[in-house]
């Protein structure tokens, strides 16, 4: 097993920028990996829905030509990435997690997958996730689980579970994600690795499959919080296609990741948020969350509690509001035109078959939230759900604001516990939503997060999940903060945090 | 249909109940491209080959909103006297319909872009004034095609096809408060009232404004309450009305078809009906109550939209001349009594005698062209006026001819057919029908003389100093000369001859 997959990317960037490997070398190295360790439904981490390697090589020999010519198109440009199956992909299969868009092949590409095309990185495959992005789990998936790295018997965080854990597992060294209430940082959390939701609009969302068009952010999954800047760096910034996509430069993420890494926080004022934490949090988590606390003040940071009241709601404001754009957004599935289509017995007509066809193809979590969505609209009960919930959304902001005047950035664990076992929390729906109460503020009111590890939780040995919040287009303090944390734990651990993950079957690492 | 549609007299209708009108107009803009993405958003073409992920709904497109159409949109709502939202936003409004892509619209809601306007509508010498509740952008669906069957309709129907080329075209809906107080005028006032938009649409340059491309398409609501009961009934939606004169047959056959229903003591069924050119009659569509729930919620892919005052003031200036001032001054420009002006304006002859008349040709002259003889024409072949074949430039043409005496007014028919059918320029007809006009006095002379021999009894008369029995001899001259002799001139050297 070549070593270049326990590599970073920058480590990567460099190594090519050396002459010391090849784009095709790194990305069959990832290949290997995914052969040996992905396994499928039945066993294997199962990151990935569709592995592309012919594509990715072919990508990979392309980069090797434009560098042996000396025409890189980008720093990340030979570093192969894994894309979360929820991102429409020209020619290779999207199927969002769901039999419904089974066999649907994109005629047109993401504009964050036509960038990452444009910039030369290879692109591996595409990776597992909850339905239609509906999960805290990726039990959800009509494939089948993924299994986190650290233990095949427990979730790898939903619903960007396939991303997190082909990081976490070797696979691949970058990888897309989509965040709508926390589907990047809480698997990031519960699988060791780093996960960015940026500023609503400061990534297109032209190409990504809505889960909740007023939510979801595409964002970075990667080893190490430099990596992140890089590739937020490379996906961020306005798109015409998407018009809420932010109007301004790409912030300087990777000279805030640099900064930071320096391991100076003079001056930061921290705010630690009363309402994310306490009863109900599992202590091994709570234990390093406060030490990584205890670490910002060393760093020179100044520390305070902030109350952010209006955060007690902001779950159930979030189970109105997503549902309701959901249930709109999937009413296209009608098995006419793409995707999955099932013909009943007898004499089918548009109606039965339509019927037949979202019976099959959508699972119980998906037709869950259309059932709430399509109540939570209608006439006689929008007021009372939808109007209510999205007021909640303006306090949130509020709190949010009345709290970035007091601090520069605030802080929660980015997850209640660790990975749970997996079918643990399937038939409780309620306590599969609780895994995102902390991340879930930061969706309704646009404001960019990020989950950096805070080591291992005393009671089960599996990854904790730190997690910083930023005003809005401040997403730079991010990864000055996340880098800081970063640099002062792998310095007591000698190492990244995956460095001590387990050896998996059919590969030593 | 097997149940009997009892329709009651017009005139028993008025005796026993107050109409009142509500006109929802859907106006297709002629942007370059569509309300939500490039691609183009011109009528035809192959089906399907206008499209891409936005407008086919595709998994992850996304809609960006065309500044085009919100100009043209800003530029209706001012034309109707509406005011201009500062801020609004796009809806979903959230139901099925077999050929629309996403199965939601992407329209405006409780956040119209123009709203609280009125435009005046003259009939028969009265002014309704038809306020305007709002004017809202929205866009358009795919069409469906029916195969095998009869008729075209589902029903029946083997297979569907779907053309998605005019998914997403811009519209514009213009909704009336409900009018009221129209009394035996409500058929005209709603065919005034679409004939006044569509007047406005032409003049604001914002659509083809074709109807009978669906390009401009009204829904006629209508209801009927007990006389002076005050209060609205209950209203039947018809649905897509293409014509001036099917939206007043409509209105027409729904008057006698609700007051059937409730002279019977039955109760009209609130639901949307379809309009039949053939006998002028309505079927029923789907029944649709007041509980049919869209669902509407802010579109969250589109960022609101908030024009400047700014700019909406720049768009004022742009605004064309009223087009009913516009009309009091052509009639005082070309001299046209009242009759002869609103026998123009019901033709659409207004800018056709507008164009014709610029190319210097007497605006009497134009008016009795485009009006008497083109719009039978029109008539017959059941198309626009500005569509029977015929340009202005022509008429203009055909018109110096006379003034030239190279034909005469029979002859100009004859070149009007051959326009039609053709043919070629005026001249090209002329020479290949042999209709110029016998300019030569011998062939007249000769035929005077033939018919003056003929008839001596009118001779006579003639002689005696009995001029108007001249005609009778002329007539002998015209017919001898297959019509292509000048009238005038024949008067003319019948009475030299026998001074």
């Amino acid at each position: 097993m070549s070593n270049w997959i326990t590599k970073t990317a920058a480590e990567l960037v460099d190594a090519l920028a050396a002459g010391e490997t090849t784009s095709v070398e790194l990305t069959q190295a990832h290949l290997d990996r995914i052969a040996a360790v992905d396994g499928d439904a039945t066993a294997g981490v199962h990151a990935f829905l569709h592995v592309d390697a012919e594509g990715a090589l072919a990508q990979a020999a392309e980069s090797d030509a434009r560098r042996a010519a000396g025409e890189t198109r980008h720093l990340l440009d030979g570093i192969p990435i894994a894309v979360k199956d929820v991102l429409a992909t020209q020619g290779l299969p999207t199927t969002c997690g769901s039999k419904i868009l089974e066999g649907w092949i994109p005629p047109y590409d993401a504009t964050v997958v036509r960038k990452v095309k444009a910039a030369g990185l290879p692109i591996l495959g595409k990776t597992n996730m909850d339905e239609f992005a509906m999960g805290s789990s990726t039990e959800h998936s009509a494939y089948g689980p993924t299994r986190n790295p650290w233990d095949q018997t427990r979730i790898p965080g939903g619903s960007g579970g396939g991303s997190a854990a082909a990081v976490a597992a070797f696979e691949a060294p970058l990888a897309l994600g989509t965040d709508t209430g926390g589907s990047i940082r809480q698997p990031g959390a519960v699988t060791g690795t780093v996960g960015v939701k940026p500023t609503y609009g400061g990534v297109s969302r032209y190409g990504l499959v809505a889960l909740a068009n007023s939510l979801d952010q595409v964002g970075p999954v990667t080893r190490t919080v430099l990596d992140s800047a890089l590739l937020h760096e490379l996906i961020g910034g306005h798109d015409p296609l998407d018009s809420t996509s932010v109007n301004q430069p790409v912030g300087a993420f990777v000279e805030a990741a640099r900064q930071g890494a320096a391991g100076d926080l003079a001056g930061l004022k921290v705010g630690v948020i009363k309402e994310l934490a306490g009863d109900g949090w599992q202590p091994g988590v709570m234990t390093r969350f406060a030490e990584t606390v205890e670490l910002l003040t060393k760093l020179g940071a100044e520390v305070t509690e902030i109350a952010c009241p209006s955060f007690v709601h902001a779950m159930a404001a979030y189970y109105l509001i997503l549902p309701a754009e959901c249930s709109s957004n999937l009413a296209k599935f009608d098995a006419m035109r793409y995707g999955l289509r099932v013909v009943p017995e007898g004499d089918p007509s548009a109606e039965t078959v339509m019927r037949a066809t979202r019976d099959a193809g959508f699972g119980d979590e998906v037709k869950r939230r259309i059932m709430i969505g399509t109540y939570a609209l209608s006439s006689g009960y929008y007021e009372a759900y939808y109007g209510q919930a999205q007021k909640v959304r303006t306090l949130i902001s509020r709190d949010f604001a009345a709290a970035f005047e007091q601090v520069d950035v605030l802080v929660s664990p980015t997850s209640p516990t660790t990975a749970f076992p997996l079918g643990e929390k399937l038939d409780d729906p309620l306590a599969m939503y609780l895994q995102d109460l902390a991340t879930i503020p930061a969706n309704l009111a646009g404001v960019p997060g990020i989950s950096v590890p805070a080591g291992l939780a005393d009671e089960d040995g599996l990854p904790v999940g730190f997690q910083v919040l930023a005003p809005a287009l401040a997403d730079d303090r991010l990864y000055r903060v996340g880098a800081a944390v970063e640099a002062a734990l792998s310095a007591t651990w000698g190492g990244i945090l995956l460095n001590q993950a387990p050896a998996l079957e059919g590969g030593s690492k | 249909m097997t149940t009997v549609t009892k329709l009651v007299d017009f005139d028993e209708v008025i005796e026993k109940f107050d109409p009142a009108l509500g006109l929802e107009i859907h106006v297709e803009l002629n942007t370059n491209t569509k309300m939500f993405c490039g691609c183009p958003a011109v009528f035809g073409g192959e089906p399907n080959t206008q499209v891409c992920p936005t407008c086919l709904g595709l998994p992850g497109a996304m809609p960006v909103v065309n500044g085009k159409a919100v100009e043209s949109a800003i530029r209706i709502g001012l034309a109707l006297n509406c005011e201009i939202a500062e801020w609004c936003r796009f809806a979903r409004k959230n139901y099925f319909y077999p050929d629309m892509p996403k199965n939601f619209q992407t329209s405006q809601y409780d956040e119209p872009i123009a709203f609280e306007g009125f435009i005046d509508v003259d009939v028969e010498g009265e002014t309704f004034r038809i306020d305007i509740e709002r004017a809202h952008m929205e866009e358009d669906t795919g069409k469906s095609l029916h195969v095998g069957g009869s008729d075209g309709r589902i029903h029946g129907a083997d297979y569907s096809l779907v053309d998605y080329n005019r998914a997403g075209i811009p519209l514009i809906e213009i909704v009336t408060k409900p009018i009221m107080g129209t009394g035996d005028k409500a058929p005209a006032v709603a065919k005034a009232y679409v004939s006044a938009i569509r007047d406005l649409i032409v003049a604001l340059g914002v659509s083809d404004a074709r109807m009978d491309q669906g390009s401009i398409r009204a829904d006629v609501n209508l209801s009927l309450a007990p006389k002076g009961a005050g209060g609205l009934g209950t209203r039947s939606e018809t649905k897509n009305v293409n014509s001036l004169r099917s939206v007043e047959r409509a209105v027409r056959y729904e008057m006698a078809r609700h007051a059937g229903i409730l002279l019977d003591g039955g109760s009209v069924l609130q639901e949307t009906r379809h309009f039949h050119e053939n006998d002028g009659s309505t079927s029923s569509g789907r029944e649709k109550s007041d509980a049919e729930d869209y669902r509407y919620f802010p579109e969250p892919d589109l960022v609101p939209v908030a024009p400047s005052r700014e700019w909406v003031e720049e768009l004022r200036l742009t605004l064309p001349e009223n087009p009913a001032e516009r009309r009091v001054r052509l009639q005082g420009a070309w001299g046209f009594a009242d009759l002869e002006m609103r026998d123009a304006v019901a033709a659409g002859a207004i800018e056709l005698i507008e164009e014709t008349v610029a190319q210097g040709t007497a605006p009497q002259s134009a008016r009795k062209w485009w009006v008497a003889d083109l719009l039978r024409r029109a008539n017959d072949a059941g198309v626009e006026l500005a569509a029977v074949g015929v340009t202005p430039t022509q008429v203009a043409a055909v018109q110096a001819l006379v003034d030239a005496k190279t034909i005469n007014d029979k002859l100009a028919r004859q070149v009007f057919d051959g326009l039609i059918a053709g043919e070629g320029t005026p001249a090209e007809i002329i020479e290949k029908r042999g209709l110029a006009m016998v300019s030569d006095d011998g062939p007249l002379l000769a035929a005077i003389d033939e018919a003056l021999a003929a008839q001596p009894a009118i001779a006579e008369k003639i002689r005696g100093g009995n001029l108007a029995a001249a005609g009778a001899i002329i007539g002998a001259v015209m017919k001898a000369t297959r019509g292509q002799a000048d009238a005038g001139r024949v008067r003319e050297l019948i009475l030299e001859k026998l001074a």
